[in-house]
């Protein structure tokens, strides 16, 4: 067995793997993030509440409905999508005009009534969830075992960003959204519901976060807690890629959980804090971020 | 709040809710009246609650110096208030330090993590101001669970009161409640001429303005950075406090959920307001005891309090009521 | 006050409008008509509220009050979105053109909003510079180029009501006069149009008649044949 700089290459490739599905989730949560704030000028403090909301869906669709994980995929982003709507037009719109931290208390505010409603409703042991049977199993690879459902994850979470980078670089609607971003007066007064494009816009970047959410179930125990502590790692990889650019988020978050990955084989003590420090050095160097436009 | 460059959408937004001014007078018929209200409670009220009630107070006071007066949105104050609780423990416990030293030892690490998180911090504006506090502040949380003298998921336990520059026994509960009394008076006073000096006068202008703060020749980052410094070192000293009273230092005081608390407590008393925060503050320390007797989710309510404050309360009850009888508070 | 609208068909009709940006109020009681087909400009000096009528008539101000019609339907207490599908193009004074968008992508943005706009190859046809630059980004036009793209787009839309807010501002001559050629074919096309404009020699090329604003209210009315006999009145106006 051949060994890399005194690692064992199945440690080594395991981890970056690890650190890959640790990055599709930082991807599709900030870009969701960014995708908000572009239109509502809102940091969503509520987007990890509403992952775990998409894997709690899920977990009750199976337990209490006996739905599978396939209907599960796409029903959970959709419950998540349909909380958003209702977040969106009952309070978000309320504060539209307003100071954006005011945005980011109130999401906070939720954020503590969703996951402390799913705490009191099942406590904080996590709740496992099968892997579906068609991902079972796995591949060696030679230098490292591949779990089937992994590699799902990496590849699901990587389609679904470049799905939404198209949708919003390349359609039509996607060049609402754009210009909405910039002024969203002038396109209403061009005959473009903006309201309705904002509460749509809202509801299909949670619907990302419960999507997250649902692939992440199988792979780790469905907790109450799961999206409180992801979320603060996310607000870090918005700081450090900052929120101008969709393909830039996407890029910042799996950088970033390849780096994670790494700092668990050569330095597991500073795993938890790596991606902390690399923010100290981005605003060190470049306050504004990597991809960042703007301060 | 802050009138930055962040927004992407230049529409009319309207700034933080901050009181309006009018004379001191009721300020200091209220001080005064509060004070003998507090020398009398410990005889009517459990001295422990009015200690915990007191310690945050400090807390959201120390707080507000930065959003109320500064307009900058701290979302990481946890890693002060426990940073310090940790300090102070440890000071008191292994090396065997007097309260007062080992309070003023947590307060001054509280000063020396906010200059480093501070000068970090300040180098972005409003929403990612507060991205970046919490972030950063997670980090103070993670060194917290792992370093080797903090005792991980116990924490540090069974933390020596100590006697009072070695005369006076903090056992008792009277001798402790009067000491935090002091701190917390002594931290609101200092707060106040802080907000009333002319380096006060800057920060109230860098909040109103710092585009045009910079242009009459202020270094606004320096200045953010000191109000900074000096809201971390009062937010330590009541955490330090607050692990003495509870002769405890444990990772919840340091967790962002606390971080959060803060916020809501100043808040809900009325950001930028004298008294407001303190008021919050021992709402807040209120409604959690009131919570704890009850089957209802802690979280739960205090996440309802927070949505309520936001859509509908934003001066907070302080802040109102000084708007409706529109006195300065 | 003599009004030519009134002998045809009236599309446009602006009655006692007054207009708040927060709480100040900028417009106090503006009248006007704008019959179909034709050209009427808005004159006056800065800060008399012309662009702030083009915006209350968009519904873009915080609060509007009185009434603004067209063909019959009451735009106050619409939704700027609902507004412009009455058939309704507007043209921002900052031009508007969008950062993030390619010059094609600007010109497709507006939605149709009604039947018999212009098809893109007629767009293309009047504008046929921007078809070279269609992969562009929006803002990498030049300043005459991004007034003609925010004209342009509003042409596919099908909207018959076309509010220009000073298409000339800060443009060479010639680019001026080619944006006046493309005025003078969209009035032949039957276009109605509402122009404000500072530039009065050249408003007096294209305009039918022309209103004169003064602190957010219209005090007069000048056909387009009475300028010479007016000029004298006209000057104290505008302040020249």
């Amino acid at each position: 067995m051949m060994e890399l700089i005194g690692i064992p290459p199945q440690a080594l490739f395991g981890q970056l793997l690890l650190g890959l599905i640790n990055g599709a989730f930082y991807a599709l949560l900030s870009l969701g993030l960014a995708v908000i704030f572009g239109m509502l000028g809102v940091i969503n403090f509520a987007h990890g509440a509403l992952y775990m909301l998409g894997a709690f869906v899920a977990w009750l669709l199976f337990q209490e409905l006996g739905v599978g994980y396939w209907p599960a995929l796409i029903l959970a982003p959709l419950v998540v999508a349909a909380f958003g709507v209702v977040l969106e037009r009952t309070m978000l719109s309320r504060i539209a005009k307003m100071d954006p931290l005011y945005g980011l208390l109130l999401t906070f505010g939720i954020a503590l009534v969703v996951e402390g409603l799913f705490r009191h409703l099942y406590g904080v042991s996590g709740q496992p969830y099968p892997v579906p049977d068609a991902l079972q199993g796995g591949t060696n690879l030679g230098f490292m075992y591949l779990p089937t459902y992994r590699a799902w994850v990496v590849v699901a979470s990587l389609a679904v960003c470049l799905g939404t980078w198209y949708a919003i670089e390349r359609t039509k609607l996607g060049s609402y959204l754009r210009a909405a971003t910039e002024k969203p007066q002038l396109v209403q007064a061009f005959g473009v519901n903006v309201p309705l494009l904002v509460t749509g816009t809202y509801a299909a970047a949670v619907a990302l976060a419960g999507f997250a959410g649902v692939l992440a179930a199988p792979m780790y125990q469905v907790n109450p807690l799961m999206g409180s502590n992801l979320i603060i790692v996310v607000f870090a990889v918005v700081v450090i890629g900052g929120m101008g650019s969709i393909l830039g988020a996407v890029i910042t978050g799996f950088g970033l959980g390849l780096v994670e990955g790494l700092t668990k084989v050569f330095y597991p003590e500073a795993a938890n804090i790596v991606i902390f420090v690399i923010m100290a050095i981005v605003l060190l160097v470049k306050p504004a971020g990597l991809f960042g436009r703007t301060t | 709040m802050v009138a930055q460059h962040t927004d992407p959408m230049p529409a009319k937004r309207p700034t933080m809710a901050v009181a309006p001014g009018n004379p001191e007078r009721p300020l200091m018929i209220l001080a005064a009246v509060a004070l003998v209200g507090l020398i009398i409670a410990p005889f009517v009220v459990y001295p422990v609650f009015l200690m915990k009630a007191l310690c945050f107070a400090l807390f959201a006071c120390a707080f507000n110096l930065l959003i109320g007066y500064v307009g900058l949105l701290s979302f990481g104050h946890a890693a002060f208030f426990g940073g310090a609780a940790y300090v102070t423990a440890h000071a008191a416990k292994v090396w065997g330090l007097t309260p007062e030293l080992a309070i003023l030892l947590g307060g001054l690490s509280a000063g020396v993590i906010g200059a480093a998180i501070g000068a970090l911090a300040i180098r972005r504006q409003g929403i990612y101001f507060a991205m970046t506090t919490l972030a950063l502040s997670q980090m103070v949380f993670f060194v917290c669970l792992q370093a080797p003298f903090t005792g991980g998921e116990d924490g540090i336990q069974g933390v020596p009161r100590g006697s009072l520059f070695g005369l006076i026994d903090l056992n008792n509960p009277y001798a402790m409640y009067f000491t935090v009394l002091a701190i917390f008076a002594g931290g609101v006073w200092f707060i106040y001429r802080i907000v009333h000096s002319p380096f006060g006068q800057v920060l109230k202008a860098i909040r109103e303005n710092e585009a045009r703060a910079t242009s009459l020749g202020y270094d606004t980052a320096k200045y953010k950075l000191m109000a900074f410094v000096l809201s971390a070192t009062l937010a330590g000293i009541a955490g330090g406090t607050k692990a003495l009273v509870f002769q405890l230092a444990t990772l919840t005081d340091v967790q962002w959920q606390m971080s959060g608390e803060v916020v809501l407590m100043t808040l809900l008393g009325g950001i930028g307001t004298m008294v407001g925060p303190a008021v919050g503050g021992v709402i807040v320390v209120m409604l959690q005891n009131y919570l704890a007797t009850t089957t209802l989710p802690a979280t739960v309510v205090i996440g309802l309090v927070f949505v309520a404050c936001v859509l509908l309360f934003r001066r907070g009850i302080v802040g109102e009521l000084a708007h409706r009888l529109k006195i300065r508070l | 006050m003599p009004d030519a609208a009134t002998l045809t068909r009236t599309l446009l009709s602006v009655r006692d409008l007054h207009g708040f940006y927060g709480e100040s109020h900028v417009l106090h009681g503006v009248n006007f008509q704008v019959a179909e087909g034709e050209v009427v400009t808005l004159i006056g000096r800065n800060g008399v509220g012309k662009t702030t009528t083009l915006r209350a008539i968009m519904g873009l101000l915080d609060r509007q009050q009185g009434s603004i019609q067209v063909a019959g339907t009451e735009l106050v207490g619409l939704r700027p979105d609902k507004i412009a599908r009455v058939g309704i193009g507007y043209v921002p004074d900052d031009r508007g053109i969008f950062a993030s968008l390619s010059v094609e992508e600007n010109l497709m943005l507006p939605p149709v909003v009604k039947q018999g706009g212009l098809t893109v190859e007629e767009v293309y046809g009047l504008f046929p510079r921007l078809k070279e630059r269609r992969k562009s980004q929006g803002t990498k036009l030049s300043g005459g180029e991004q007034q003609m793209l925010s004209i342009a787009r509003i042409l596919r839309t099908g909207a018959n009501l076309l509010l220009l807010d000073e298409p000339t501002e800060g443009l060479a001559p010639v680019i001026v006069q080619q944006i006046g050629d493309i005025i003078r074919q969209l009035k032949a096309k039957g276009f109605t149009i509402l122009l404000v404009e500072q530039n009065f020699h050249f408003a007096s090329t294209l305009a039918d008649r022309h209103y004169v604003m003064e602190d957010g209210k219209v005090v007069d009315m000048i056909p387009n044949d009475r300028l010479e006999a007016e000029a004298e009145k006209l000057a104290r106006y505008l302040g020249v």
